[in-house]
C-alpha cells in the first residue's frame, strides 16, 4: 500500500479522479454481477440490492448538495428535503401520466386520484407534464425557482444562523401541509403513485431497474464534477471566504447575498436531480418526503461524513443510510435513537467526519502533506514547515 | 475600479479629485436610539493624505468608518468620494470596489484559505458571479499578488493557510488585501491593537510607505504610534470634531488637553 500510493501518477490525482473511478468500478460491478450471474451464485447481486443502491446513491447526490451549501457556504438548511421532494413530484407528476388509460378508473387523460375527486380536467400547472422535455427541466427549475425566492428574500437580508436554519425548516413544513390537501392536485396524503413505466420502459422490468441505478450513478457523477469545478474555482473560494468571514468579504467588494443565493439554487437543483431520480426507483412519491425530519436527517449523512469535502458527504449518505436498512431490519423502533447517538459521537469524537479519518489514516500510511478541510480538494495550496 | 453613483464603471484615474479633496464628509449626523454617535460631523481628507483619527471610547471614531463605508446610513449629511460619488447611495460592496478600503479593528481574514488565495479574492476587478466562476489569474494578477506580498512581507508565508498567521501576520494579510484591490481610500482602525513593539513599527512603515500612493486613515488609541506616522490629526469628541492640526498643535490645543488628553498627559 505504502509504495503504491507513492506513485507519481497517483499522487496527481485529484479527490475527483477517485471518486469517479470508485463510483464507476462499483456500479460495473454491480451491472456484471446482476447480469451475468445467475441467482443462487456466489457473485450475484439481486435486483432488490440493485434498487437499495440506486436508493443510497439518490442519498449521496441529494447529501452532496448539503454540503456545498452548509460545509462550504455555512448555510445550514434543514430543509433541503424540500427540493428534494419538488424534484420527485415533477418526476411523479410525469410518470402518472405515463399510466394513461390503464389506471383504475381507465381515464385517459387524468391520474386516478383526480377522477376520485371529481375533478374533469387537468388543472393548468398539469400542463406539459407528460413530455419528457417539459418533465427534465421542471426537475430543476422547480427546485430551482423556490431557493431562488427563498434564498432571495432571506440572504438579501441578511438572515443567517439558527434563524436561517428555523426559516427553512418552516418552509419544508409548510409544503408538507400543503401537499397534504386534495385541492393542491398532488394526490393529497397518498402521493403519487402506481407508475407502469418511464419512457416506455416497464418499471417494474429488472433491466430497467438496472438502467435506473446506472443512471443515477452517471447523476452522481456528473453532480460531483460540477461541485468540484464550483468548489476549485475561484468562486468556491469566494463561498468558503463567505463561510470564515461574510463582512470581509462584502468590503472586499463582492455582494455575498448574489454568492449565497446562487450556490443555494445550484445546490437545490442537484437536490431535485436526486429526488427525480429516487421517485422511479421507489415507486412513490408522498407528501411524506416534506417532513422536516427528513431534511435532518441529510444534514446528519454530511455531519457524519464529514463537511467541507465532497466526498465526506457521499461517504455519510451511504454508510449511514446502510445502517439504517440494517438496523430498522432488526429494531424499527429504535433506529432514531441510534441515529441521535451517531451525530452525537461523530460530533464529539470525529469533528471532520469519517473524511476526516479517511485522511488521517492514509496520512499514516503515506505521510503526504496536511489538508485542511477546506482546501481538500487541492492538497498544494498547503504545506507546514 | 470606481462606479459612478448610478454603479457604472469608470476607471480608478476618472476619481475627480479637482479640489485636491478625495473625501467629503459635511454635517453627518447619526442617533442611535437617542444617543447622538455623530453630531453634524465635518470631515475632509486629502488626496494622498496619511490622517489620525484620535478620540476616546464613544467619541464616534467607529460610527464614522461605518458611515463612510455604506454599514450605517447618517440620519442627514453628505459624504462624498471625490467630486462626484456620493457615498450615501453606494451599498458596502460597491463602495469598496469605488475604491475605499476598510480594515476592521479585528483582524479579519479567510482563515481557511492560503494567504495567496487572501489576495487573489481581494484583487480589483469584476467581482460578479459568472466572471468569478470562469476565472483564470492572469500574468499581471500574479505579479500584482507578489508585489503585494512583497510590501507585506509575507512572501514566505505564501501558502500558510491564513488562520495560522501570528496576530501581527493577521493584521499585515489584511491590508495587503485592502492594497490588492487598488484603493484611493484606506480605512485602517486600530492596527496595532496587540502588536509587538517590533510590529508596531513595522506596521508604522507600511502606513507610511502607503500614503502618496493612497490616502489613509488611521483609527488608532496608540499616542506613540499616532506620533510616529501622523502629519495630521483629527480629534473626536461626542461625535464632532474637537480639534485638528498637528501632533504638536493638538498637544497644545486647551480644549483637547481638557477632554482627552488630561489622562494621558504623562505619557505626552
Amino acid at each position: 500500500m505504502n509504495t503504491l500510493l507513492n506513485y507519481p501518477v497517483l499522487k496527481k490525482l485529484s479527490s475527483l479522479h477517485w471518486v469517479i473511478a470508485i463510483l464507476f468500478a462499483s456500479t460495473l460491478y454491480v451491472t456484471v454481477c446482476n447480469l451475468f450471474f445467475a441467482e443462487g451464485t456466489l457473485l450475484h447481486v439481486s435486483d432488490y440490492t440493485v434498487s437499495l443502491l440506486g436508493k443510497y446513491l439518490c442519498y449521496a447526490l441529494l447529501a452532496l448538495a448539503v454540503d456545498l451549501v452548509w460545509g462550504y457556504c455555512g448555510i445550514l438548511s434543514l430543509g433541503h428535503g424540500a427540493f428534494f421532494a419538488l424534484g420527485g413530484y415533477a418526476m411523479g407528476m410525469y410518470l402518472m401520466r405515463q399510466i394513461g388509460d390503464r389506471g383504475v378508473y381507465g381515464n385517459p387523460e387524468l391520474p386516478d386520484f383526480m377522477v376520485f375527486l371529481n375533478w374533469t380536467e387537468l388543472p393548468w400547472y398539469w400542463a406539459g407534464s407528460n413530455n419528457v422535455l417539459f418533465m427534465i427541466v421542471m426537475v430543476f427549475v422547480g427546485p430551482g425557482l423556490l431557493a431562488y425566492l427563498f434564498g432571495s428574500l432571506a440572504f438579501r437580508s441578511r438572515v443567517s444562523g439558527v434563524y436561517l436554519s428555523i426559516m427553512t425548516q418552516a418552509m419544508t413544513y409548510a409544503l408538507l401541509l400543503s401537499f397534504f390537501r386534495n385541492e393542491m392536485g398532488f394526490g393529497g396524503n397518498n402521493g403519487l403513485t402506481d407508475f407502469k413505466e418511464i419512457f416506455a420502459y416497464s418499471l417494474q422490468s429488472p433491466d430497467t431497474k438496472l438502467a435506473l441505478f446506472v443512471a443515477t450513478a452517471i447523476a452522481l457523477a456528473a453532480g460531483y464534477a460540477v461541485s468540484h469545478f464550483i468548489m476549485n474555482s475561484k468562486m468556491g473560494r469566494v463561498i468558503t471566504a463567505i463561510r470564515d468571514a461574510e463582512d470581509r468579504v462584502r468590503f472586499v467588494g463582492y455582494q455575498p447575498a448574489h454568492f449565497k443565493v446562487w450556490i443555494f439554487v445550484v445546490s437545490a437543483m442537484l437536490a431535485g436531480l436526486a429526488g427525480a431520480l429516487y421517485v422511479p426507483q421507489v415507486g412513490i412519491i408522498n407528501p411524506g418526503e416534506f417532513s422536516p425530519l427528513n431534511s435532518i436527517e441529510i444534514v446528519i449523512w454530511v455531519a457524519v461524513g464529514g463537511r467541507g469535502t465532497l466526498y465526506g458527504a457521499l461517504i455519510g449518505a451511504v454508510v449511514v443510510s446502510y445502517a439504517k436498512t440494517r438496523f430498522t431490519a432488526i429494531m424499527p423502533e429504535a433506529w432514531l435513537f441510534a441515529l441521535g447517538g451517531l451525530f452525537v459521537l461523530s460530533t464529539l469524537l470525529l469533528p471532520k467526519g469519517l473524511a476526516g479519518l479517511l485522511d488521517k489514516l492514509l496520512n499514516q500510511i503515506s505521510p503526504r502533506q496536511t489538508e485542511t478541510t477546506a482546501n481538500a480538494e487541492k492538497p498544494a495550496a498547503v504545506e507546514v514547515k | 475600479m470606481i462606479v459612478d453613483s448610478k454603479g457604472a464603471l469608470l476607471s480608478s484615474q476618472d476619481l475627480n479629485t479637482k479640489h485636491g479633496m478625495i473625501l467629503y464628509v459635511e454635517g453627518v449626523s447619526v442617533s442611535f436610539d437617542g444617543f447622538k454617535a455623530l453630531n453634524d460631523l465635518n470631515l475632509y481628507i486629502k488626496d494622498g493624505e496619511l490622517r489620525c483619527l484620535i478620540g476616546a471610547n464613544g467619541a464616534g471614531k467607529t460610527t464614522l468608518m461605518d458611515v463612510i463605508t455604506g454599514k450605517t446610513r447618517p440620519d442627514k449629511g453628505k459624504v462624498n468620494f471625490g467630486q462626484q460619488i456620493d457615498l450615501l447611495t453606494l451599498n458596502e460592496s460597491e463602495i469598496a470596489r469605488a475604491g475605499i478600503g476598510r480594515k476592521f479593528q479585528k483582524p479579519t481574514v479567510f482563515e481557511a484559505l492560503s494567504v495567496f488565495e487572501n489576495i487573489e479574492l481581494s484583487l480589483s476587478g469584476d467581482k460578479g458571479i459568472y466572471s468569478t466562476l470562469f476565472h483564470k489569474l492572469s500574468g499581471a494578477q500574479k505579479d500584482k499578488i507578489e508585489e503585494v506580498l512583497y510590501t507585506i512581507g509575507l512572501i514566505a508565508e505564501r501558502n500558510y493557510p491564513a488562520g495560522r498567521l501570528s496576530h501581527g501576520q493577521k493584521q499585515w494579510l489584511e491590508i495587503g488585501m485592502l492594497l490588492a484591490a487598488e484603493p484611493r481610500l484606506l480605512l485602517v482602525d486600530e492596527p496595532v491593537a496587540g502588536m509587538t513593539a517590533q510590529e508596531t513599527e513595522r506596521t508604522a512603515e507600511l502606513l507610511t510607505s502607503l500614503a502618496g500612493k493612497h490616502s489613509v486613515v488611521v483609527v488608532e488609541h496608540d499616542m506613540a504610534f499616532v506620533r510616529s506616522i501622523a502629519r495630521k490629526v483629527t480629534v473626536l469628541h461626542e461625535g464632532s470634531v474637537l480639534a485638528e492640526g498637528s501632533m504638536d498643535e493638538i498637544q497644545e490645543n486647551r480644549a483637547v488637553r481638557e477632554v482627552y488628553l488630561g489622562e494621558e498627559q504623562a505619557e505626552l
